[in-house]
This record gives C-alpha cells, sequence and structure tokens, in this order.
C-alpha cells in the first residue's frame, strides 16, 4: 500500500531562475522508514515542505494517505507530523510547556498520546522543567520527535533531524525511529546528508541537484554498484593520493577513511598496482578488494550524472 | 619540528557558574599536524575552542597558541590564527573577490598583496572565472572550498575548522579535506572538528572528549589498537557511552 | 478550537513574561515616557531664577519683590547691589533674568506717571526667554493693577494686553502631551511588538510547525494580538492614572467616550503591526519597518507640532497616520470636554483605517510559506 505517491513533481524558485526539483517520482509504502540523501541544496527541504502542504507544487502531483497536498491539505495537517530542518522549539518555553502546546493545537493531550512518545520523551521528561533553549542538541532532536509525534500522526515528514548531531545522538535516533515503525507501524520519511545513514532505512532515494540519482533499497543500491573498487593504504598516504591520482590505470581515488577507495579500468591488476606504487616509493602499500558503500555509489552516481 | 608545539594547554578549565564546562584539559599540537577535536555535543568542544582563539577567558589554567598566551596576549593570538565555522563563513552579498580583499584588510595586508595573492587563490581553486561574481550565487561545495581558503589567506599559524564540511556532498567533502592536506604540508596546523567519523581517520592525532574532559588523545590508528575495535566510530560510540552529561 | 485557542494564548504570554527586555518596553516605557514629557520636556519654563536689584527700596518694590518670589515660575536667587555685577552673573549662567527697579520707581508710580522697569533675559534660548519676559510682565502687572485699581491709573498706559487662555487657564503644556503620549506608546506596543512577536515564529522555524498542522490561521492571529491588546488597555489605564494623580490633569470630558475610541485606536494599531507581520520575514525587518511608520508618526500626528502649521503637502500625508486623528479626538475629548457626537468624523476614520488594515492583512496572511 502506497501511502505517499510524488509524480512528475517539478518546483522552481525565483521566477524560474533556480530549479529546485527537476520532474520527481516515488512512491513510500506504508509503514516504511524511507530515506532522502543528499547534500544540502539537492532539494531535499522543498519536497518536504510540499508533502507537509506548506509549499505548492509547479507541477505535478503530491499525495499523502491517499489526499491531493493543494487540494486536501487540511486533512492532510491532521494526518502528518512534521519537523523541520532546524529544532522548531520555543526557545523560552521548558520542555514540558513545548510538548503540551504542540499536542493542544493537535487536539490532544501528554496523557492521551503518552504511550507513543514514552520512549523517547520518557529519556528527557527528568527535565522536563528546563527550558527548551538550555538543552543540548541530542535532546532538542528527542523533544522535537516528540512533539511530531504528540497527536499520533499516520506519517512522520522528518527533515535533516541529524545534522549537527554527534554519532552517538545520531545512532540513539535511528533506534528509536526503527521502534516506533515497528510498534506502531508509523511511515517515516526522512532525510539526511549523512550517507552511512542510509543503511537504516527501508528504502533510499539518493538526491543530487533537484534529481534523484537512484531509487532503491539500500542493498539494491549497493548491489548495482558495476565499477572494480579497491582500498588502498601506504604510509605516506598525503603523496600517495596524488601519484594515484596520476596513475593511468586509476579512474577515481577518493579518501575513505583510514584508507583511499579506488575505482579501476577493468583490465587493472592488484598486484600492478601495488607494485606501481612501492616502485614510485610507498612503503607498507596494501591493495585490497572492496564491497562498495552507498557513499561509493553516491559519488560515482554523482559522476556519471555530471558527464551525462 | 615534531618537539615544536603550536597549541600549549595545561589545566585548561571554564566554569559557568556551578557547571564545569572544560574540565582541566591538557594536549598539545605539533607544527603542522592535523589534530581532530571530537566529542559529543555538550561534552565541552565549543567552549575549548572559544578559549584556545582567545575569544573566551579560561576560569583557570593556561594554554598558548602560537607561542602567544590566551589570557594575556588574546588579540596576538587572534592575529596569528585563521578561523572557520559552518555557520559564519562569507558575506553573501559580496562577490568573491570583494571578500578576500576585506579578510586581507582585517589582516593588515596591503592592497597589493592582497590583489596578487587572491588572483594565485582564485587560479589553484578554479574559481578565477567567478572573481566578481556574489558569493551568495556560487554552489555550496565553492562557498566552503572558499570560506576555508580564506581562513588560512592570511598565512595563520594554525587554522580552527568548527565542523566545516556538514552537510556538504560526498565530493566536495573529500575535495575539502585536499585541501586541508595541502595547508598542512604548507606548515599550517589544523585544529578541526567534525561529526563524520571517517573525517577522523583522516586526521594525524585526535582527541575525544566526554563530559568536559580528554579521555582519549593519539593517533587513529592506536587509538583502534588501543580499544579493538576497527573504526574510529566504534572507539568514539566506546568513549561516548561514558558519557554522564546530558546538556551544553 | 476554544482549547487549542486558550493555550496558545497562554504561550504567548509566557513569551511576553519570560523576556525581561520586552517587559520592560511594555510597562515601564509608557511610565517613563509620561515622566519624560510631563516634567522634563515641557514648553513651560519653570523655576527660573531671578535677582533683583532694587535701587527705590520701598514698600511697592518689596511688595514685588515678595509677589515674584511667590510665582511658581521664578525663585528669586541673589540681589545685587549694582548692574555690573547683575550683568556678570546673567553673562556667567548664574540667573535667567534680571529685575532693576528704577530709584524713582515708587515715586513715578505715586504721581500716576511711568515708574521704569527694566527686565534683563539671558537670550541663549530665545523660546525660553520670551516666555520668561512674558510671564515677569504678567506677575508685575498683575500686582500693579491691584495696587492702581480703584484710583483710575494704569500702570503702563496705552498697553494693557489683557490674554485669556481658554481650556488650559494656567498654561499647562501637560494637557497636550497626554494624549500625544498615548498615541505614541499604543503605536509602540501595538506595532512593533505585535509585528516582531508573530514574525519570530517565522525565525524561528516554529511557524512552519503552526502552519504544518490542523491550527486554524485565525487562531494564530488571535492569540498574538490578544496579549498586545490586554497590554494596551493596561497601559492607557497607567497613563490615565498617572495623568490625574501625578500631572493633575482632569479627564473634562466623558470618560468612556474617550476609553471607546481609545479601543479603537489600540486595534488600528494591531492590525497595522499584523500587516506589517505579512510583508517581512525577520525580526530586524519588523522592527525597522515598525520604525520607518513610527518616526513620521511623531512628527505628522501634531504631537510636536501643530497639523495646521504645517506645509500643505505635509498636511496631506498626515492624513493617512492614524495617530493624528487620534490625537486629535483625545484632545478634544479629553480637554476640551466636548461631547463625541462632535468627533464623529475622525473617529470614522479611524474606524475605516482598522477595517483597511485587517482586511488586507487577512488577505496577505499565508496559509503556506511563500
Amino acid at each position: 500500500m502506497d501511502i505517499i505517491t510524488v509524480s512528475k513533481l517539478r518546483k522552481s524558485y525565483r521566477k524560474g531562475q533556480v530549479q529546485a526539483l527537476r520532474g520527481l517520482n516515488f512512491t513510500v509504502d506504508e509503514g516504511e522508514i524511507y530515506g532522502l540523501i543528499g547534500p544540502d541544496g539537492a532539494g531535499k527541504t522543498t519536497l518536504f515542505r510540499i508533502m507537509a502542504t506548506l509549499l505548492l507544487p509547479d507541477e505535478g502531483t503530491v499525495s499523502v494517505d491517499g489526499l491531493d497536498v493543494v487540494r486536501d491539505y487540511k486533512a492532510i495537517r491532521r494526518r502528518i507530523g512534521y519537523m523541520p530542518g532546524r529544532f522548531s522549539l520555543y526557545q523560552d518555553l521548558s520542555v514540558e510547556e513545548n510538548l503540551s502546546f504542540f499536542a493542544s493545537i493537535f487536539h490532544t493531550s501528554i496523557e492521551e498520546n503518552y504511550d507513543l512518545v514514552k520512549d523517547i520523551y520518557g529519556q528527557i521528561e527528568p527535565f522536563k522543567t528546563r527550558k527548551a533553549g538550555k538543552l543540548s542538541g541530542g535532546m532538542k532532536q528527542k523533544l522535537a520527535l516528540s512533539c511530531a509525534l504528540i497527536h499520533a500522526p499516520r506519517v512522520l515528514i522528518l527533515d535533516e533531524p541529524t545534522t549537527g548531531v554527534d554519532p552517538v545522538s545520531r545512532k540513539e535516533f535511528w533506534e528509536m525511529l526503527k521502534r516506533l515503525r515497528l510498534q506502531h507501524g508509523i511511515t517515516i520519511i526522512v532525510s539526511t546528508p549523512y550517507m552511512d545513514e542510509a543503511g537504516q532505512c527501508d528504502h533510499i532515494a539518493l538526491m543530487q541537484d533537484g534529481e534523484f540519482l537512484r531509487l532503491d533499497t539500500p542493498s539494491g543500491i549497493v548491489g548495482a554498484y558495476t565499477d572494480t573498487l579497491w582500498a588502498v593504504q601506504a604510509d605516506d598516504m598525503h603523496r600517495l593520493l596524488d601519484d594515484l591520482r596520476a596513475c593511468p590505470e586509476v579512474l577515481t581515488a577518493f579518501s575513505f577513511g583510514e584508507a583511499f577507495h579506488v575505482t579501476v579500468r577493468e583490465e587493472a591488476r592488484m598486484q600492478e598496482l601495488a607494485a606501481y606504487l612501492a616502485g614510485l616509493g610507498h612503503r607498507r602499500v596494501e591493495v585490497t578488494p572492496i564491497q562498495a558503500t552507498v557513499e561509493d555509489c553516491f559519488m560515482s552516481l554523482m559522476k556519471k550524472s555530471d558527464e551525462g | 619540528m615534531k618537539d615544536k608545539y603550536v597549541i600549549e594547554a595545561e589545566g585548561l578549565t571554564k566554569q559557568f557558574g556551578a557547571f564545569t564546562a572544560t574540565d582541566h584539559i591538557s594536549f598539545r599540537v605539533h607544527e603542522g599536524e592535523i589534530f581532530g577535536f571530537l566529542g559529543a555535543n555538550g561534552a565541552g568542544k565549543t567552549t575549548a575552542m572559544r578559549m584556545l582563539c582567545g575569544l573566551s577567558r579560561p576560569s583557570a589554567g593556561w594554554a598558548t597558541v602560537a607561542g602567544y598566551d590566551v589570557c594575556r596576549q588574546a588579540e596576538d593570538v587572534k592575529k596569528h590564527i585563521g578561523y572557520m565555522s559552518q555557520k559564519f563563513a562569507l558575506y553573501d552579498d559580496l562577490t568573491v573577490f570583494e571578500n578576500l580583499r576585506l579578510f586581507g584588510g582585517i589582516y593588515g595586508m596591503s592592497a597589493k598583496t592582497i590583489r596578487e595573492k587572491a588572483e594565485r587563490l582564485l587560479g589553484e581553486l578554479g574559481l578565477a572565472a567567478e572573481r566578481d561574481a556574489l558569493v551568495a550565487s556560487l554552489p555550496l561545495g565553492w562557498k566552503q572550498k572558499l570560506a576555508f581558503s580564506l581562513s588560512i589567506f592570511h598565512d595563520p599559524k594554525i587554522v580552527f575548522l568548527d565542523e566545516p564540511t556538514g552537510g556538504v556532498d560526498p565530493i566536495t567533502r573529500r575535495q575539502f579535506w585536499e585541501l586541508i592536506y595541502r595547508a598542512s604540508d604548507r606548515g599550517i596546523t589544523v585544529f578541526v572538528t567534525t561529526h563524520y567519523m571517517d573525517e577522523a581517520e583522516y586526521c594525524d592525532r585526535v582527541s575525544i572528549m566526554v563530559d568536559g574532559k580528554i579521555e582519549a588523545l593519539d593517533t587513529p590508528a592506536n587509538l583502534k589498537r588501543d580499544f579493538g575495535v576497527a573504526t574510529m566510530y566504534d572507539v568514539f560510540l566506546a568513549l561516548a557511552r561514558r558519557a554522564k552529561r546530558t546538556s551544553d | 478550537m476554544k482549547k487549542q485557542f486558550l493555550s496558545f494564548l497562554r504561550k504567548e504570554f509566557y513569551h511576553i513574561f519570560r523576556d525581561k527586555r520586552t517587559m520592560l518596553i511594555l510597562l515601564v516605557m509608557p511610565i517613563v515616557l509620561m515622566i519624560l514629557f510631563g516634567f522634563a520636556i515641557t514648553t513651560e519654563v519653570k523655576d527660573s531664577r531671578v535677582a533683583i536689584l532694587d535701587l527705590s527700596k520701598d514698600e511697592v518694590t518689596a511688595q514685588l519683590r515678595e509677589r515674584i518670589a511667590a510665582s511658581r515660575y521664578f525663585s528669586i536667587t541673589a540681589g545685587e547691589d549694582n548692574i555690573s555685577a547683575l550683568e556678570a552673573s546673567l553673562r556667567g549662567g548664574k540667573i535667567d533674568v534680571a529685575v532693576v527697579f528704577g530709584e524713582q520707581f515708587a515715586s513715578e508710580l505715586r504721581r500716576g506717571g511711568r515708574p521704569s522697569v527694566q527686565i534683563l533675559v539671558d537670550g541663549t534660548e530665545p523660546n525660553q526667554a520670551a516666555i520668561r519676559t512674558g510671564y515677569m510682565q504678567q506677575v508685575l502687572a498683575a500686582h500693579l493693577h491691584t495696587l492702581t485699581e480703584g484710583r483710575g491709573v494704569s500702570p503702563f498706559p496705552g498697553i494693557t494686553p489683557v490674554v485669556r487662555t481658554l481650556y488650559n487657564p494656567q498654561g499647562k503644556s501637560e494637557y497636550n502631551f497626554v494624549p500625544a503620549v498615548i498615541g505614541l506608546v499604543l503605536m509602540l506596543i501595538c506595532v512593533m511588538m505585535t509585528s516582531i512577536a508573530i514574525v519570530r515564529e517565522k525565525e524561528a522555524g516554529t511557524m512552519e510547525v503552526l502552519l504544518a498542522s490542523p491550527l486554524p490561521p485565525l487562531c494564530i492571529v488571535l492569540a498574538k494580538l490578544v496579549p498586545y491588546f490586554a497590554i494596551s488597555c493596561l497601559n492607557l489605564t497607567t497613563i490615565l492614572v498617572l495623568s490625574v494623580t501625578m500631572l493633575h490633569i482632569p479627564i473634562a470630558g466623558s470618560l468612556p467616550g474617550f476609553i471607546a475610541v481609545s479601543l479603537l485606536y489600540i486595534l488600528v494599531a494591531l492590525f497595522l503591526g499584523l500587516f506589517i507581520s505579512t510583508v517581512v520575514r525577520s525580526q530586524l525587518a519588523a522592527m525597522l519597518l515598525s520604525l520607518l511608520v513610527i518616526i513620521p508618526t511623531i512628527y505628522l500626528s501634531g504631537i510636536l507640532f501643530p497639523v495646521e502649521s504645517m506645509p500643505v503637502a505635509l498636511q496631506c500625508v498626515s492624513v493617512i497616520v492614524p495617530t493624528r486623528w487620534y490625537v486629535d479626538i483625545a484632545r478634544r475629548l479629553m480637554i476640551q470636554g466636548v461631547e463625541l457626537r462632535y468627533v464623529w468624523r475622525e473617529t470614522l476614520v479611524l474606524l475605516l483605517m482598522a477595517g483597511v488594515l485587517l482586511g488586507v492583512s487577512w488577505k496577505k496572511f499565508k496559509i503556506r510559506l511563500e
């Protein structure tokens, strides 16, 4: 069952000078976590605002829970929980006042839906009298999620909930989202600039410059990667990068944690590359074949879309 | 070269009322090193960085940056460092060159030097054609690279980068780090905070703050070996889980 | 809807009560303005320092000296015994006015001739100098009038100015300023504070969440306006109480009528604030635009300069300034004591402005972003 359907969606700003969305098509299944992954400026926020009935599409249609975002915006607003990019809380209100305010504008109360937010709100409840402005990033994020969730929405629309948050808080956040989906069957559509969060989603769309580079399951995306990919390491990493880029066999070379991820021509051999680098004076050269990550896929698709 | 320190901090502490944001941290950063300064939100990184930049007075302890005392010679510290944050980098309503001229002027460079350096820099970045374009019209990735170049435009001894790559696409993020390498090869010390754990691997040494204290400081390879894990992400996770503190 | 609204309203009051600066502007500023206008910035000249050189030295000049000392406008600070000392004090700024009674003052007066009095004034500030001279002449003339009454002799033959000040016989300038202060304070609070309060939600991103919720836009707007309406009423009360107790200005006309017109004016200002909030996105822009409205208001509303004495072009512009109409009505109701039916035209103008501003803001208030 599709709960969100987007077709031929276009949106531009400043009288068409800036194309924010260039004809998007996708559907989201009920009860799944759908991830939109792309850098700042890819168009994620525009897309989310259209789904949240906050912007009108120029062309194309978007429906949420069977309702049209233009015609039935009032009905949609009752069924979605929307969390904008920055944690939109009232800094001068306490944790509890924020949550209770957002509950009341949806005609509900904290008590009524406590079960739904217990898992998340419970973690910050000991600080319920503290002003939202005095919370840490991780706690703000939890409060904002509780506020978006308090009216038991059918769909949660979360725009970059993990941006600027440290890895531990991010990990916790994704665990909360997964429990929400599992225990309450809420559909969650979430955007993130962090490629390593792709694996947490059921489906992902890789987005760049208002277009989808690819839509699939995370494993489908990784599985469709066809280039030969090696990890290369040596003692002097700074010099190694220049030498790799100069090597005729090498197509691309990018840093990836402690190693460089290198794509090479089909006919290239690992031993030959290792020998070549050793010949240039590199010590302790290691070349190993590796499985691509979503980030490798994204970069390869970016290159292809630039060339195409 | 390895025993020459650009940053020395000893017992550096910042207290806000009863709350100790930065709790007696001591460390040294070598000249030309890329030093990763990690920690969870609210661990005290920003406070520590402000003290090192001469923007905030330590409650206790001392630190020297580029040879100047951060308490007594804050103005000298500021002259010899570069700074780039995610929030404020460039003036959107000025052109690329006007931004360069402004920052060069702030650091007292002559008009001639500014012009020469600007031309060279824009050539290196491939931005020569955009010299007179408004910064607002540049793609985000270019802005970030330009902002970094600007932060080292006056050849500081050390540059502080506060989450410089947030929200940037993966290719630009890597190109950005290549700029960092190049600066480091020129002898500029780089002090960087990030939430991308793969970037922690690119640093020569990494410190991880937990609840206002530095809980680990070593090369990425040694940290991974000591914690018996495969990635810096796991090192960070293992340490940050010890955190008691919940607020900034 | 009711529960939504009340909870929104409570939140608005939290915002106001928790921000010290907002509280300061809302509650302290009106009082400060009242005190400033009431005491400091006044066109009256009180307590001018006077020195008297009495060459006549008799009963009449002694009486005159007492009369001057008794006046609230003057206080005698010194007596000098020669003219050059007097001039020196005047030049040194030790005194503001000097009075010289000639040697033959008393005898001249008794003879029914022209007694000579010299009034010397520090002319650095011409306006004040003129006012001081006028006051001094009045004091002297009044006393000499009582002396010569019944004897058929005029103290200043040929020039006997008869000045009758209507409505404000004591020449109190506070009378004119109270309606102006009300007009200005309400403008500041309603226009600036309201527009900022609404735009703050846009800036913080919370407006996005509110719009994406089932909250009706009417609810948002009402909840934003009601607190400032309430605070404006409070300020109106404070100013009126202060003006009666502290400045001793009676309300001559009908109080209910005056309050009704003031409430209408508050609405006009609130809708103006609402309108500004619909055209700007940042608090800074809201503040600048509010100031852009308020500063000309000060000059064009007759608060500082009478509208009648402005160039015709500016008089035309002043027609669209709500405060001009309000100050006009308020002065007439408060000080002249006319009845409401004499100001129906001005009231109608305000009503029209309220309607237009509300209509335009309502049309411009967006149910979406952009």
